[in-house]
């Protein structure tokens, strides 16, 4: 078992590299001079260079690289061109608000979904099943920056329930949090709904209501629970999407976190702060995947990690 | 197909041909700046309100569509053809190519996908090009992995066998006898992420990524009537259930599509 947790995370190093080449590439291919954004049009040319040199623009793309690489061994992303903070400091400030958006909004979106798609199943065909299923398809359909403005302009403007933006305590954290699980709900109720009535077909049912367990029992300890492994796929699949989904709700209710640091590094080509986020984001995605698989063997005691990926 | 999944063909026909028609059927044109009826709220004249320049969010409305459906249909095409060819390839020839290219798709897939699409839509200048670009660039990778597992089995086929007895080479192989194989599946998978796709061509718009302005789109229309939410709310609704309708037609057909042909929802 830890034998694989650290051939996954060692296989981590191979993939971060990929995307630093990646994101890095992608930034120097950009049209556009950072130096320029940030100096505006009137600078004199020796302004230019001098930041050129302290930024190392300058230098050659290898170069650049190799030093990027040297500092992230060092848990170092480089400075912002705009605020010179080091990136690593603003990332950690930050991370911990979009984490604490992501988590509330699984927080809620976690037991709701699983409850509507288990009910859905569970009353086949009947016309909550239709109700739920509906409501299933229209949420993946509505795209969470709309459905944020306007949770904020019902809930913050007409009813002046909540603050419309700003971070802080579960007041402000509620309307971004409720916006982010929309679409999960949705995701969730729908391979809930699949997967238990998959369960629900299944003879071993049978057997276990001829021995006299009750239906809440047996909906509870030998549906649910059999049900279970596609349903924590796809919640920790989904993670990709509340980070996806922090970039926009960050923004609209103007949420201090990464994602809306990504937005705003990427507006002003500030590029460290993009390349950090990117990288913090995919890594944390890549991290929750690896959670997702270990907990495989929890829920299914024939999955056997080592001998598939051999 | 179910009843829903007709139902959602019909939505989307009537859309993609309101799109089509847009140019000829609109009264006036959606940039056409009227100052007497500022932010008017909806009415006879104007059926959604008009916005904060007075330009008629119904008319608007319906051009963004054109270009929303458009972009996200063309991306669809793209990342269904490139995913094709990739997934073709890796199945039929296995070893080091697929090897390679599964590590693309892998590493494609590794990204949340909206920052991927972020990330290569920057490297263009902002504009409905660059968002087909970065949407069929990120979408490929699902369809490669989908048909890549098909063609594996397909190619143990006898049919392969007969074909390769009769002297055919490895390009017929592929291109006439196991992409037609592969097409329904395709086109499934067409129905299943073209919903998403709409979703992500108006938050690239919405971030101001996508359709430059005065070029209406919807989540550029949204973006713009964000600033006037409280004094123009008209703004924002009409783009998005129209956002709403056309993900939702799709995705129903889509589930309707993956029903018929046996595949299990959402994928």
């Amino acid at each position: 078992m830890a034998l694989y947790i650290l051939k996954r995370l060692f296989l981590l190093i191979p993939l971060l590299l990929g995307i630093t080449l990646i994101t890095f590439t992608l930034t120097k291919a950009l049209p556009g001079d950072p130096v320029q954004g940030m100096v505006g049009e009137r600078a004199s040319p020796e302004v230019i260079e001098a930041i050129r040199k302290q930024i190392g623009s300058d230098k050659s793309a290898i170069e650049q690289y190799a030093g990027y690489l040297g500092l992230l061994m060092k848990g170092e992303f480089g400075r912002s061109y705009y605020t010179g903070r080091k990136v690593s400091d603003d990332l950690a400030s930050k991370f911990p608000n979009t984490m604490r958006l992501a988590f509330a909004a699984m927080l809620i979106a976690v037991p709701v979904g699983i409850s509507l798609g288990f009910l859905s199943a569970w009353k086949r065909g009947t016309y909550l099943d239709g109700l739920i299923s509906s409501a299933s398809v229209i949420g993946i359909s509505i795209p969470v920056f709309w459905s944020g403005l306007m949770l904020m302009l019902v809930v913050s403007f007409y009813l002046r329930l909540l603050p419309p933006s700003g971070t802080g305590g579960l007041r402000f954290l509620l309307l971004p949090a409720i916006t982010l699980s929309l679409p999960a709900i949705a995701t969730i109720a729908r391979v809930t709904r699949t997967a238990v009535m998959d369960i629900l077909d299944m003879p071993f049912l049978q057997t276990v209501r001829a021995k006299g367990v009750t239906t809440k029992r047996l909906a509870l300890v030998h549906v649910m629970r059999n049900a279970l492994i596609p349903i924590v796929t796809v919640i920790g699949l989904d993670f990709g999407s509340y980070l996806n989904g922090a970039v926009l709700t960050e923004t609209i209710f103007g949420w201090d976190g990464i994602g809306r640091m990504a937005m705003e590094g990427i507006i002003k080509r500030d590029y460290p702060v993009v390349m950090g986020t990117i990288l913090i984001g995919t890594a944390v995605f890549v991290l929750v995947n690896l959670i997702v698989d270990v907990s495989y063997k929890y829920l299914d005691p024939r999955v056997r990690l080592y001998a598939e990926k051999g | 197909m179910p009843k829903r999944g007709k139902a959602a063909l019909i939505v989307i026909a009537a859309l993609c041909l309101l799109a089509v028609l847009a140019p000829m059927i609109l009264p006036y044109a959606p940039d056409r700046i009227d100052l007497d009826s500022l932010k008017n709220a909806p009415g006879l004249k104007h059926p959604f309100g008009t916005d904060q320049k007075g330009r008629d969010v119904m008319v608007r409305v319906l051009a963004g569509g054109r270009i929303s459906l458009g972009v996200a249909l063309v991306s669809a095409v793209i990342a269904m053809g490139a995913g094709l060819l990739v997934g073709l390839l890796s199945g039929y020839y296995g070893g080091r190519l697929d090897t390679a290219l599964m590590a693309a798709v892998d590493l494609v897939l590794s990204f949340p996908s909206l920052l991927l699409a972020i990330g290569i839509s920057i490297l263009l200048p902002p504009g409905i090009y660059t968002v087909m670009i970065a949407i069929a660039s990120v979408g490929w990778a699902s369809f490669a992995r989908l048909i890549r597992g098909y063609v594996l089995s397909l190619k143990e086929s006898p049919f392969v066998d007969a074909a390769r007895a009769v002297g055919c080479g490895n390009a017929r192989i592929i291109f006439r006898h196991l992409m037609p194989q592969c097409l329904p599946l395709s086109l499934v998978m067409l129905g299943l992420k073209t919903g998403g796709y709409i979703i992500t061509e108006a938050s690239l718009s919405f971030l101001g990524l996508g359709a430059q302005p005065p070029v209406a789109s919807w989540g550029s229309m949204i973006s713009a009537g964000r600033s006037y939410i409280l004094s123009a709310p008209w703004m924002v609704l009409a783009p998005g259930i129209a956002i709403a309708v056309a993900a939702l037609s799709f995705n129903i057909l889509g589930d309707a599509l993956s029903e018929r042909y046996g595949m299990k929802g959402g994928l």
